[in-house]
């Protein structure tokens, strides 16, 4: 049989529920907003339900440790390069920069 | 595929009927083993487990709603009142036919 | 609209080019990004503009969509459900159907409109992810999402809905209901007491976002929890 894949949780023990309303951050809405727009009409890379089997296979430490649109943002990566629209060579290159970039501006100020 | 009717007895497969296993299931496993009865018949729509893959256009297959008691699910073990109760919506080829469920009532 | 005033933070809108810099409402929350993902999602929309798959235009107006859809929409179909006994029966009937009336819709998934009665107080979950009726009611909380809420709701919703304040009595069946495939439910909560001859509007306003999903009633006529 199978195991039991770390986002099938239904019936685990579990804390106390924290429910302070969050209002999602701009990255967050980024992020959603990127994964709908590859994976609906017109663009279509994908269905959601690729999406879930991405974030499910994500090693069961990144997955508990990780909020819920990082995984989405690592899924994105995932899937972006599964189907071919970017290298992940181009995906590293590029974050280096970003990062290159973004500590720069945070020195000048 | 068998097809289930409303009211039917039905119990959650272990596993998927076909190896190797699914990469994708969206039959949690807190159910798997677990005795419930058909609620309704919610339509055909095309699998998640070939969806997942890439497999867009693999035949579309019956989404049942499945009720569960809480004691069928916990045994007691949890926090519920004594008619409380779970519905989920499950694939057919979850699905079995419950043969000894007027039994399993009746002892 | 409010992500411009981000400019001051990040550099990086210089490389919207298509965008022109205008400044919205200040938004409490906005974070600059520190973490890796968070510049991982800076990289990727950058390539993705760079390689003309999207534009940032088409970002933002996803953005400004979403920031639309908002737990109010929800409340108004329940409430006209409420004044409008034949709506009440087509929305109970046909989801989808109820709710294309005013202008929204779930497309590819079936909508079910579970009504909460004396008898039966219904609660949604995902236990496997998040799925979550978000064209009618918008982004989920963080909490649906959570761990805690995914584990614990078809184990113990009772627990669950004394840490939200709600109880109810045994009598009261709960029924949890976990969302794992192509339906997404909203819970009609039950009309409060005491609003005889309200105004759809005014009861609308009863309804709240915890209600349609089933961690709380819908608030009395005081404003109160119910």
């Amino acid at each position: 049989m199978a195991e039991r894949g770390v986002h099938d949780m239904g019936g685990e023990p579990g804390g106390p529920v924290d429910n302070h309303e969050h209002v999602p951050t701009l990255s967050e809405r980024r992020v959603d907003a990127l994964m709908q727009l590859m994976r609906s009409n017109p663009r279509s890379y994908w269905v959601v339900d690729e999406m879930r089997r991405t974030i499910e296979s994500l090693t069961p430490e990144h997955y508990n440790a990780a909020g819920y649109y990082e995984k989405w943002a690592y899924a994105l990566r995932g899937l972006l390069i599964e189907k071919g629209v970017v290298t992940e060579p181009e995906i590293d290159a590029k974050l280096a920069e970003v990062k290159a970039r973004l500590a720069g501006q945070a020195e000048k100020c | 595929m068998a097809a289930f009717e409303i009211g039917q007895a039905v119990k959650v497969r272990a596993e998927h009927p076909l190896q190797p296993q699914p990469v994708h299931i969206r039959t949690p496993w807190y159910l798997r083993g677990k005795h419930g009865v058909v609620e309704r018949r919610l339509g055909e729509f095309h699998n998640p487990e070939d969806l997942a893959v890439g497999r867009y256009d693999t035949p579309e297959v019956t989404l049942y709603w499945v009720r569960f008691t809480m004691d069928e699910l916990w045994s007691g073990e949890g926090t519920y009142g004594p008619s409380d109760s779970l519905v989920v919506e499950i694939y057919e080829q979850w699905l079995e036919a419950d043969d000894d469920a007027k039994s399993r009532r009746a002892a | 609209m409010t992500h411009d005033h981000e400019h001051d933070h990040e550099h990086e809108h210089h490389h919207d080019h298509d965008h022109p810099h205008d400044h919205g409402p200040f938004q409490p929350d906005i974070k600059e990004p520190t973490e890796e993902w968070e510049f991982l999602e800076i990289a990727m929309r950058e390539l993705l503009i760079q390689k003309g798959i999207i534009t940032a235009r088409e970002v933002e107006d996803m953005i400004e969509e979403w920031d639309g859809k908002v737990p109010e929409n929800g409340a108004r179909v329940i409430a006209r459900a409420w004044t409008d006994p034949d709506f009440k029966a087509r929305l109970l009937a046909d989801g989808n159907a109820g709710v294309q009336e005013m202008g929204m819709d779930l497309p590819g998934l079936k909508l079910v409109v579970l009504e909460n009665t004396p008898k039966v107080h219904n609660m949604i979950v995902c236990t496997l992810c998040s799925c979550y009726p978000r064209t009618i009611l918008g982004l989920p909380p963080l909490w649906y999402k959570s761990r805690a809420y995914r584990t614990r709701t078809v184990r113990e919703p009772r627990a669950v809905l004394a840490e939200f304040g709600t109880e109810l009595p045994d009598s009261v069946e709960v029924r949890v209901v976990d969302s794992t495939a192509d339906c997404r439910y909203l819970v009609m909560p039950m009309r409060p007491e005491g609003t005889d001859g309200w105004s759809a509007e005014e009861l609308a306003r009863l309804v709240t976002r915890d209600s349609m999903i089933g961690t709380a009633v819908a608030l009395n006529p005081e404003g109160a929890r119910g």
